[in-house]
């Protein structure tokens, strides 16, 4: 966070050109999605250079990581980002599975893969929703809320919670499928497919929509590893790499689905309109992964739903899991030094990597592509902050 | 290449005391780690980057790690590359009192703000950082909140940074029992 408010000394030795203006954008502007804010140097509507200033959200997770018994940090782990609680979940869990060398069985595995797939169609959905409202496409929004609120409810069904989930727990997860459950999951699926490509004409490929953002702010496949970025944003880069299949933790393997890249259809590959439409596919392919998931399921006995764990959590040494989430590759590693509580606990996150580029990104853009760029980044605040 | 031949292949080129303390994978060390001098940090990466068989261009994750007992503050990198598909985690032993080590944002633009978390929040200098700031805390805040000995200070400007348990606040306190017998 800083202090910098603003600089608008004119004319001095020195200082900005006579022609620039510096402007404040945030930290409550909304389409800033959470608190975030910009120091922004335009020449008219043109961006010399917007300066992020994070850490309003800022929590310490890894301080609290460091006080917690290691199984007493789940719930903390939700707030790292809260539109995809369980990614966070997985993460601590696979780290410290990892770690201590714990099995999880099979179908808690399933209800990981399960959970967090619809999951991330919630997180898209708040994802796509909300690009399309911030360059000015108000009822896509409302359409993609309607669906995740139908996911809040299975999720609230299986866990208790809608946003916050707790769901997994080390060698684990904490309750198996209420009673007609996956055929509810289904029936919606069955639903929901047919939505996507309404969807598409409602919004993806909506004239204006496409040359609103096709060849704004592009990320070229070099830029995107140089800086980290992960996950769809990556992919929208033309990079085909997902952890769900490179590293095929989990039960992914076993299960069929392709990994969506961005094609540059409209403009150059690795535009906004490509990370737009890269989260339209992956919903779809994450439906395809629920169905099968679904259906597998069955094929491992009831209530085997939590590994050995060791009678006192004491690990000594060290490990770093990833999982792909929402906002891709996040990264867990976990420090242990014979104490109940860990000794370092660190999250690597997708956004926090997103919003490092935009510096760089912005020079050159109009102060309304901005916006495109934040909103298809996705960047979500707190998972900056932490 | 696993990790320890990527380990000798760094030592043969850039000498024993570039890269050294080689930890393979254990009931300890999940991952295969080893040290790299940090003077020397820059033309390890450098070469990690540019080689062409090695190729890692993903900066994963910097972590600064404080361990008091051994005066050191510790700079882990994790590394990976796509190509390749391998990865390799680094640890840089930096001096507690005065945690000082190159940057690396002109190998990977990555390691721009995790370098600034990491000086944020653990204090460790990253010199030739071309925006060395506080990231996530205020600009006036006081010391490095992930060292182990950090305080927490009661007030910040003036806002208490702990407040009363509520618990403790609503308790309803029952009579003595001792008043009740007599």
């Amino acid at each position: 966070m800083s202090q910098v408010i603003f600089s608008v000394d004119r004319g001095g030795a020195g200082s900005e050109p006579e022609d620039e203006m510096t402007l404040n954008m945030g930290p409550h502007h909304p389409s800033t999605h959470g608190v975030l804010r910009f120091v922004i140097s335009t020449d008219g509507e043109i961006i010399r250079k917007a300066v992020p200033d994070v850490g309003y959200l800022h929590r310490s997770i890894e301080k609290i990581g460091e006080r917690c018994t290691y199984s007493g940090f789940m719930p903390y782990t939700d707030r790292v980002d809260y539109i995809a609680a369980m990614f966070a979940n997985e993460a601590w869990a696979s780290a410290c599975e990892k770690l201590m060398g714990i099995e999880v069985p099979k179908r808690a595995q399933y209800l990981r893969v399960i959970s967090c797939e619809l999951n991330r169609i919630g997180s898209h959905m708040i994802a796509l929703g909300a690009m399309a409202m911030d360059v000015g496409a108000v009822t896509p929004f409302p359409w993609a809320l309607r669906e995740r609120e139908y996911i809040n409810d299975f999720i609230e069904e299986l866990c208790g919670a809608r946003l916050t989930f707790n769901y997994h727990r080390i060698g684990g997860v904490s309750f198996d499928l209420p009673a007609g459950w996956a055929d509810k999951v289904k029936r919606w699926l069955d639903r929901f497919e047919p939505i996507m490509v309404e969807f598409d004409r409602l919004i993806s490929l909506n004239d204006i929509f496409i040359k609103r953002l096709a060849n704004v702010a592009v990320v070229t496949a070099e830029e995107a590893k140089d800086w980290g970025l992960v996950g769809p944003n990556l992919r929208a880069s033309g990079v085909k790499w997902d952890l769900r299949k490179e590293d095929g933790y989990s039960v992914y393997p076993e299960l069929d689905f392709d990994v969506p890249v961005g094609r540059g259809r409209y403009g150059a590959v690795g535009d906004c309109w490509d990370r737009f439409y890269v989260r339209v596919e992956e919903c779809r392919e994450s439906a395809k992964i629920l169905r099968q998931a679904l259906d597998k399921i069955d094929e491992h006995p009831e209530d085997d739903l939590l590994g050995k764990l060791p009678k006192k959590m004491r690990p000594d040494g060290e490990a770093y899991a990833r999982i792909e989430s929402a906002r891709g590759d996040m990264g867990c590693y976990v420090i242990g030094r014979g104490a109940e509580e860990a000794y370092r606990a660190r999250f690597r996150t997708g956004s926090f990597t997103a919003m490092a580029m935009i510096e760089a990104k912005s020079p050159g853009l109009f102060l309304a592509d901005l916006v495109a760029l934040i909103a298809s980044f996705d960047v979500v605040a707190p998972e900056i902050d932490r | 290449m696993t990790p320890e031949e990527i380990f000798q292949a760094l030592q043969a080129k850039l000498g024993e005391d570039a890269v050294f303390d080689l930890h393979p994978v254990s009931a300890k060390d999940r991952d295969a780690w080893f040290q790299v001098a940090p003077e020397k940090i820059l033309t390890v990466c450098h070469h990690l980057r540019e080689a062409p068989e090695l190729d890692f261009d993903y900066l994963e994750c910097i972590t600064g790690v404080d361990y008091p007992d051994l005066k050191k503050i510790v700079v882990v990198y994790h590394i990976y590359s796509y190509a390749k598909k391998r990865r390799i985690v680094l640890k840089a032993f930096l001096d507690r009192e005065s945690p000082a080590m190159p940057t690396l944002v002109d190998v990977w633009s990555a390691a721009n703000w995790q370098e600034r978390e990491c000086f944020d929040l653990l204090g460790v200098r990253f010199e030739g950082h071309p925006d060395l700031r506080r990231l996530l805390l205020p600009d006036d805040w006081e010391g490095h909140p992930l060292r182990k000995d950090w305080q927490e200070k009661a007030d910040y400007h003036g806002i208490p940074t702990q407040r009363p348990n509520p618990v403790e606040l609503f308790k309803i306190k029952l009579p003595k029992k001792d008043a009740e017998a007599s």
